[in-house]
């Protein structure tokens, strides 16, 4: 391939009118209904986020007050177990993964040269879902109805017989809700820093932030399934009463708190990761040089992304593990904390090696490293298992956790909101203002939670809300609360800070800070579609990118175009073609939210007729895609000729999908160890004897028979056994209901119970595969299959071929457990 | 001059892990204490090499091996395994192992009190609330169970936690060096009554032991 030349230039301005028309939305309601930007929705999500924040902060706020004395008055203990579940969920559900999600949303495609998100609808779903489910929670926190078993849910305390209220429902349904858009980001993100950077944009180039992020996204893939398995387990289990955690019924409550800790600490590294991105790409434009070891800090990001799913078990020292066992925990607990020694000592050296300036973001990561360090040091502390036993769920963990999340990440964050701030806006910091912040919020940190260290040590648990025989826990928790308010002034501060700065601050050039990534060569405020050409060798200065010399300038078809890249090399491919504004993601999330809401209410005959709705709602999200017509080059440069990607195969559709399926496999891997783990540890095992007969053998094997016929009819070419297929999933979805009839009664024992759910899986995967498979019928019909254009028959087989194996497995595991 | 005597009386507390009157906690608090310093030191060091990067004239400049390799892994590396060693030493000698001596009690605990139960001189059980009597200066292992939600065991002076979970049951070895009366606490969130979830051990001399009447209804 001959290298592509710039094209020759144009008339920006017209260009900017061009993409403006294609890329823009409606003003007013309609548009904000609609919009699918990828800037705005990344927007949308760090504000809503710092709403949560705020809400969760005044909570926190009722908390000191109410440990300000020892008897106190202030809060009855219903309402102050409301207050502290909700303080925790808010801050880790609905605060901190969110705002690391818009921050990414908003600035990746910036950074990597590209005009929008791999599927920009799907980011505005999530940030639907995310508005929704974060509202349920507060509607009925609003109502007192809220969550108050703890932002960890620990069965038995949240099982029906001890928590027979709604409020554990509206946590397992609200977050769930919620984690829809976190899955959504996730596979969002992987794919467009995958295969959405400028051409010829290697992954070994790829500006630091989007290593983070690609660790983050892959983090978020893997850790948040056992949660979502979890809390639907859970769900089922107070709904329906089948027993996965009732210990009389062959359950466990440790497997709830293995599935939730194996989410709970890999979340932890999720929140530090796209913060510690934020100081790689910070500190060096501070320090007027560059970062040192790009390599090391690479490969400490990927080893704590592997590190951190080995350590789940360190929330569990005192629960009763083999001290031997939990040596291993301990000994990776403590090997996570080279990774990031590697990146501190990266950043430290950095500044050694440039001229470190203290402009505003500058002291906020000061901020960072005066808190981060000593949080990290009573997190090694944390991991040695005899100390552990003493400090465990004692303000001393309190103490440590928020010296983690608000040094690891508040405080990295208000750097790059300070950094980040004329990107978003245009304009410059009002003087003074974060400066002053900065110095309240570190002030009234440390007052509140370094003597909290102290309060754990005198033996003070966490979570109490009095304490009359403990005067000696008076002082500290009196100095603790005092402080407390002294931070919370430092932040609504910055808050004004940001809002004063967004209305008056002085203009701002293009790169205010001498920045080297690209984000900073767009014009300020940034525009709807980015950049008028994507960069490419020859045309790479804002100029020439402006006067549409890159690559694939402005909108010439009429649609919404970007490029496409080789995952490695970042050779481009190929042209994606980007859905507009569209009412479906709306729409889509309220169908969802009903669905959610008639579980929340009880209306389980009616829910349904909810899932109906949403798939009837999915369906209609195909409409976008596909073309009729056939091969055509796009002359992307002098040089390139690049097809649309309705003419590919491996378009962002089908890395979407294995995405998808890597996140969908390790629920179902978690599902297997929820099997293994109650098989082998849980008491009342082995389950009484199954009467579970040989017909149902054949059953099943029929099931899986059909499976493989539909996977079969997925290789033909074009789509052609689509129709076959699409009966052979419905014929299998009936064979299931039969089935299903025949099984143990779930609510006898664990091991029906999981049966029961396993069923519902492949149900659930038979159901998506004939509606895959009838969208190829409709698309071959139409014309949007034909030689040249695969339409959806590549993802339908991805998802075909996970249907199979995964019900194959379930199979045979029936089949070894009614064997042993 | 003034700071010590006051922050070794901020130290005490009936529930304070800095003030053990029994080996396991003995051990812990001097875990502690060591950690404490090194972490100190550490904090220190790492601030002081933020703060020399602020000053332009600073020494000769080191190099990337030096920072990443030296510092970020064999530095941490050497820290931590040395840490976690002496960790595993520590909890191995906590652990419950058998003995010719060795008291047996069980915990069994509720939403929200504690029943713990023993054989008495005649070889019934003797079953006592909220309050929990043992020999001093014998290991006794504790046997914990819960009948509704977790809980867990805490007798911070003289030793770690352990859960009470429903269906199992779960072993902690306390001791105590002298008589005396020790404060315990739950210290899992069990919903309402949390907080006054408390109890207390009562040490008494091994040649003396206390006549207990049975508080069970069974």
């Amino acid at each position: 391939m001959t290298q592509p030349r710039p094209n020759p230039p144009q008339n920006a301005l017209r260009l900017h009118h061009e993409l403006t028309r294609i890329w823009g939305r409606p003003k007013g309601w309609r548009g904000i209904l609609v919009s699918v930007n990828h800037s705005e929705i990344g927007f949308r999500f760090m504000l809503t986020s710092f709403a949560f924040f705020s809400v969760a902060g005044v909570l926190s706020m009722l908390i000191r007050a109410q440990l300000a004395t020892h008897d106190g008055a202030f809060l009855d203990t219903d309402l102050y177990n409301q207050i502290f579940t909700m303080h925790g969920s808010i801050m880790m559900f609905l605060f901190a993964i969110p705002m690391l999600e818009g921050l990414a949303m908003y600035l990746l495609p910036k950074m990597l040269g590209a005009r929008d998100l791999a599927f920009p609808r799907l980011s505005a779903l999530g940030w639907w879902c995310y508005l929704f489910g974060g509202s349920i929670i507060l509607l009925a926190l609003l109502g007192g109805v809220a969550p108050d078993g703890g932002w960890f849910m620990y069965t038995p305390l949240s099982s029906k017989a001890y928590s027979p209220g709604i409020n554990a429902d509206v946590w397992l349904l609200g977050i769930t809700f919620v984690e829809i858009s976190a899955l959504a980001a996730a596979i969002e993100i992987t794919v467009t820093i995958l295969r959405m950077r400028a051409p010829g944009m290697r992954l070994t180039q790829m500006p630091l932030f989007a290593w983070y992020m690609l660790g983050t996204a892959a983090m978020m893939l893997v850790g948040f399934p056992p949660l979502i398995l979890g809390s639907i387990l859970l769900e089922i289990e107070r709904a329906f009463g089948w027993p996965f955690f009732d210990v009389a019924r062959g359950g466990d409550p440790l497997l709830w708190q293995h599935l939730f800790w194996l989410f709970g600490h890999p979340e932890v590294y999720i929140i530090f990761l796209p913060a510690a991105g934020a100081i790689s790409t910070i500190l060096p434009v501070m320090c007027r040089t560059t970062i040192m070891g790009y390599g090391a800090i690479v490969a400490a990001v990927l080893g704590l992304v592997f590190l951190s799913f080995g350590l789940w078990v360190h929330h569990m020292f005192t629960v009763g593990i083999p001290h031997m066992a939990l040596a291993f925990f301990s000994a990776a607990s403590a090997l996570v904390a080279v990774p990031t020694a590697v990146q501190i000592f990266a950043w430290i050296g950095t500044m050694w090696k440039g001229r470190p300036q203290m402009r505003l973001p500058m002291l906020y990561l000061m901020g960072f490293f005066s808190t981060f360090v000593m949080g990290g040091l009573t997190g090694v502390m944390l991991a040695i298992v005899p100390f552990n036993w003493q400090v465990h769920d004692t303000a001393f963990v309190t103490a440590h956790l928020h010296y983690v999340l608000i040094g690891g990440f508040v405080f990295p964050m208000m750097a790059g909101i300070a950094y980040w701030m004329p990107l978003f806006t245009g304009r410059r910091a009002i003087r003074g203002m974060g400066e002053a912040a900065f110095w309240l919020v570190l002030i009234g940190f440390h007052g509140t939670f370094f003597i909290m260290h102290l309060t754990g040590l005198l033996g003070m648990p966490r979570r109490i809300d009095l304490y009359p025989d403990n005067p000696e826990w008076v002082l500290p928790n009196l100095v603790s609360s005092i402080f407390g308010f002294v931070m919370a002034a430092g932040f609504a501060l910055f808050a004004l800070g940001l809002i004063l700065q967004t209305r008056y601050g002085p203009r701002t050039g293009r790169d205010p800070w001498g920045a080297g990534t690209l984000e900073w060569a767009l014009p300020k405020p940034s525009t709807v579609y980015n950049i008028a050409s994507l960069p490419i060798e020859g045309a790479r200065d804002a100029l020439s990118l402006a006067r549409g010399e890159g690559a694939l300038p402005g909108a010439p078809r009429h649609q919404r175009e970007t490029l496409v890249v080789n995952m490695i090399s970042g050779r481009p491919e190929h042209v994606a073609v980007l859905p507009g504004n569209a009412m479906l993601p709306i729409t889509t999330a309220a169908t969802i939210g009903v669905f959610v809401l008639l579980m929340l209410f009880g209306l389980y005959t009616l829910a349904p007729l909810g899932l109906i709705a949403i798939a009837a709602i999915c369906w209609r999200w195909q409409g976008f895609t596909g073309t009729r017509q056939g091969h055509a080059q796009v002359t992307v440069a002098p040089g390139l000729q690049l097809p649309l990607s309705w003419h590919v195969p491996d378009g962002l559709a089908r890395t979407g999908m294995v995405c998808t399926l890597i996140a969908d496999g390790t629920l179902f891997a978690c599902y297997l160890f929820a099997v293994g783990f109650l098989t082998v540890i849980a008491p009342n095992w082995p389950a009484p004897a199954s009467t579970v007969a040989q017909g149902s053998a054949l059953l099943a094997a029929g099931t899986v028979g059909l499976l493989a016929l539909a996977s079969g009819c997925a290789r033909l070419a074009q789509g052609r056994g689509a129709g076959l297929a699409a009966g052979a999933n419905i014929a299998a979805v009936l064979l299931l209901a039969l089935l299903a009839l025949r099984l143990d009664d779930p609510t006898a024992h664990a091991r029906d119970a999981l049966r029961g759910a396993g069923l519902g899986y492949v149900v659930l995967h038979a159901v998506v595969g004939a509606m895959l498979a009838w969208l190829c019928v409709v698309q071959r019909r139409d014309g949007r299959i034909a030689a040249d254009r695969p339409g959806a028959a590549p993802v339908w087989r991805l998802w075909q071929d996970y249907s199979l194996a995964s019900a194959a497995i379930l199979a045979a595991l029936v089949i070894l457990q009614e064997a042993a | 001059m003034l700071a010590v005597p006051l922050l070794l009386a901020g130290c005490e507390g009936p529930l304070s892990i800095l003030d053990p009157q029994g080996p396991a906690a003995a051990q812990i608090a001097v875990l502690w204490w060591a950690m404490l310093t090194g972490a100190g030191l550490l904090t220190v060091m790492v601030m002081a090499l933020v703060w020399l990067g602020f000053r332009r004239d600073g020494p000769r400049q080191p190099s990337e091996r030096f920072w990443i390799h030296g510092m970020g892994l064999a530095f941490t590396m050497t820290i931590l395994a040395a840490l976690v060693g002496g960790g595993l030493w520590v909890g191995e000698r906590l652990q419950p192992r058998p003995g010719p001596q060795v008291h047996r009690v069980e915990a069994i605990a509720s939403q929200w009190q504690w029943r713990f139960r023993q054989p008495g001189p005649d070889g019934g059980w003797i079953e006592t609330t909220d309050r929990l009597h043992i020999p001093a200066a014998t290991p006794v292992d504790v046997v914990i169970t819960s009948q509704d939600v977790i809980h867990s065991f805490w007798v911070p002076r003289l030793a770690g936690k352990m859960d009470a979970l429903p269906g199992r049951h779960n072993v902690l070895r306390i001791k105590a060096d002298a008589p005396g009366l020790y404060h315990g606490t739950s210290a899992e969130f069990s919903g309402r009554g949390y907080a006054g979830m408390r109890f207390e051990v009562l040490a008494y001399p091994p040649d003396d032991p206390p006549t207990l009447t049975d508080e069970g209804d069974e």
